[in-house]
């Protein structure tokens, strides 16, 4: 029922942990079936430099977790917060549609991590205007 | 190590079932001498079913299978019944099959009573005897549930709904072809069947009805089955079904032992070798086959699909992989925490699985939970508790 990428995601996903000294970070639970998702990101000159994650939850949810790490990494936090749901979903080939919604784990902890990190850095951004919602 | 799902077709069984596809392809309807030859092979599976579980040839129903046999039981026996009484009794932990034909019967004018179960997941028979009314015209349990294995005390569930006048039908899918069944010592009135689960061909079961329980059918047509079932009857699969039972019970002296020592051993080990586990299902009162255990702080589907990537098949009872994102109905019934219902996992094992099997498995599944814990926000040693 996956496609070849989100198992191949899933059977080693990319940037597993914790930063130890965390920029930002992000921890989300899935309202749909109760998984847990937590990411944490390392900030440099307004870019992610580094992102980890832990995830609690089905092939999809590892999957994607894995997927938005590599998605992020290098890019600005502006360029990371337009990353939708959909988009960590189609970069991996399509989820089932009963396994959407485990990908709006991965954004929303993302959003969840930067939010943090301008909170953190006392830095104003109109992250709150941009974050999607959990579907 | 999913055999509660289905099993192979055994080699002597595919042998009997050939010849009555391709050469004896008679119609045991037509009364020609082709006819009336299929007529007696079917009859003779019959007859093999019946003396194989104590009961007469004549009380044994042949259907597509178990889910077929259960609508046919409740919905059949509610319609006969329903000048008597419109109340039925079942279980909280029963299969989809029992439990949408009762849902289904609830929205048509039946009422329906839901027995709790305790943390083992067997019936209370105290809720039973306050459950049973004047109006109660059927008690419909799973023999042995196809997710935990726990045995249900039919006998005792028997004696009490018998003293209420209610009828009982029993959904021994499990159980038949794994363990000895005698419909007569047991004294049950309805009883569901399937072929796929004991080594015999797929969309080929029973249903045994007692002498003078009646019945309305669902397949309204011929005469065929003492018109409880009309279709041209399935003689290749009828004949395979007996064969599958006849090797099953013949078989069931050493292998009921051989895999229960199997089953314990790996209950054994996985509960020794990974810590924060825990057994579903009752530990003796099981079906000898089946091993369930809920793994904390990791999800079900997780493992299912890294134990998939090692060759094993597994199934689990976690919201993730139920297609429907709600655990297990049985799980909950069970009373066990969601968090915990999300981690588990079905073993069941079957004839062709040795000690060492089970050793892979076990060490198999011991790696994954440890890899999977790793990046488990939850497991309380993992490397950091942060902020939210
Ligand atoms: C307890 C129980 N009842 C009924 C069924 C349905 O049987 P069948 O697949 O033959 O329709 C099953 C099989 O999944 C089962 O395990
Ligand atoms: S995260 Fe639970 S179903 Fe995907």
């Amino acid at each position: 029922m996956y496609s070849e990428k989100v198992m191949e995601h899933f059977s080693s996903p990319r940037n597993v942990g914790q930063i130890s000294d965390p920029d930002g970070v992000g921890q989300v639970g899935n309202p749909v079936c109760g998984d847990i998702m937590r990411l944490s990101i390392k900030v440099e000159d307004g870019k992610i430099v580094d992102v980890k994650f832990m995830t609690f939850g089905c092939g999809a949810a590892i999957a994607t977790s894995s997927m938005i790490t590599e998605m992020v990494k290098g890019r600005t936090l502006d360029e990371a917060l337009q990353i939708s749901n959909r988009a960590v979903a189609d970069a991996l080939d399509g989820l089932p549609p009963a396994k959407m919604h485990c990908s709006n784990l991965a954004a929303d902890a993302l959003h969840k991590a930067i939010q943090d990190y301008y909170e953190r850095s006392g830095k104003s951004a109109d992250a709150e205007n941009r974050r999607t919602t959990a579907g | 190590m999913d055999y509660a799902a289905t099993t192979p077709v055994a080699p002597e069984v595919l042998e009997a079932m050939a010849p009555y596809m391709t050469e004896h392809f008679g119609n045991p309807s037509s009364i020609h001498s082709f006819g009336r030859e299929a007529k007696q092979t079917l009859e003779k599976a019959r007859e093999t079913i019946a003396t194989l579980l104590e009961a007469r040839p004549e009380e044994i129903v042949f259907t597509s299978g178990g889910s077929e046999s259960s609508n046919l039981a409740i919905k059949g026996c509610a319609e006969a019944y329903s000048r008597k009484g419109r109340h039925i009794i079942t279980t909280s932990v029963e299969h989809h099959a029992s439990l949408d034909a009762v849902k289904h019967l609830s929205k048509n004018g039946f009422e329906a009573t839901y027995l709790p179960v305790d943390r083992d997941g067997l019936v209370d028979l105290n809720a039973l005897k306050n459950a049973l009314r004047d109006d109660t015209i059927l008690v419909s349990v799973i023999h042995a549930n196809n997710e935990v294995g726990t045995i249900q005390p039919v006998k005792e569930i028997v004696e009490i709904a018998h003293e209420k006048g209610a009828l009982v039908h029993v959904d021994s899918v499990q159980v038949v072809g794994s363990l000895p069944v005698s419909v007569r010592d047991l004294d049950i009135d309805l009883m569901s069947m399937s072929a796929h689960k004991f080594y015999g061909p797929k969309g080929m079961g029973g249903l045994y009805v007692k002498r003078g329980v009646r019945i309305l059918p669902l397949i309204h047509g011929g005469p065929h089955e003492k018109k409880l079932r009309a279709g041209t009857q399935n003689v290749a699969g009828a004949v395979g079904m007996a064969k599958a039972l006849e090797l099953a019970v013949e078989r069931m002296g050493d292998e009921v032992p051989r895999l229960t020592g199997l089953r314990d051993k790996m209950i054994e080990e996985i509960t020794s070798r990974i810590d924060h586990v825990r057994l579903n299902g009752h530990r003796i009162k099981r079906l000898p086959n089946n091993v369930n255990v809920s793994v904390e702080y990791v999800e079900g589907e997780a493992m299912l699909l890294n134990l998939d990537l090692k060759g094993i098949a597994v199934s689990s009872g976690s919201a993730c992989s139920s297609g429907s994102l709600e655990p297990s109905h049985v799980l909950m019934a069970m009373g066990i925490p969601y968090e915990i219902a999300h981690g588990s996992l079905r073993f069941t094992l079957g004839r062709s699985t040795t000690e060492a099997d089970v050793e892979y498995v076990v060490s198999s599944l011991a790696d994954i939970v440890a890899k999977l814990r790793e990046m488990s926000p939850l497991y309380p040693s993992g490397p950091c508790k942060c902020k939210d």
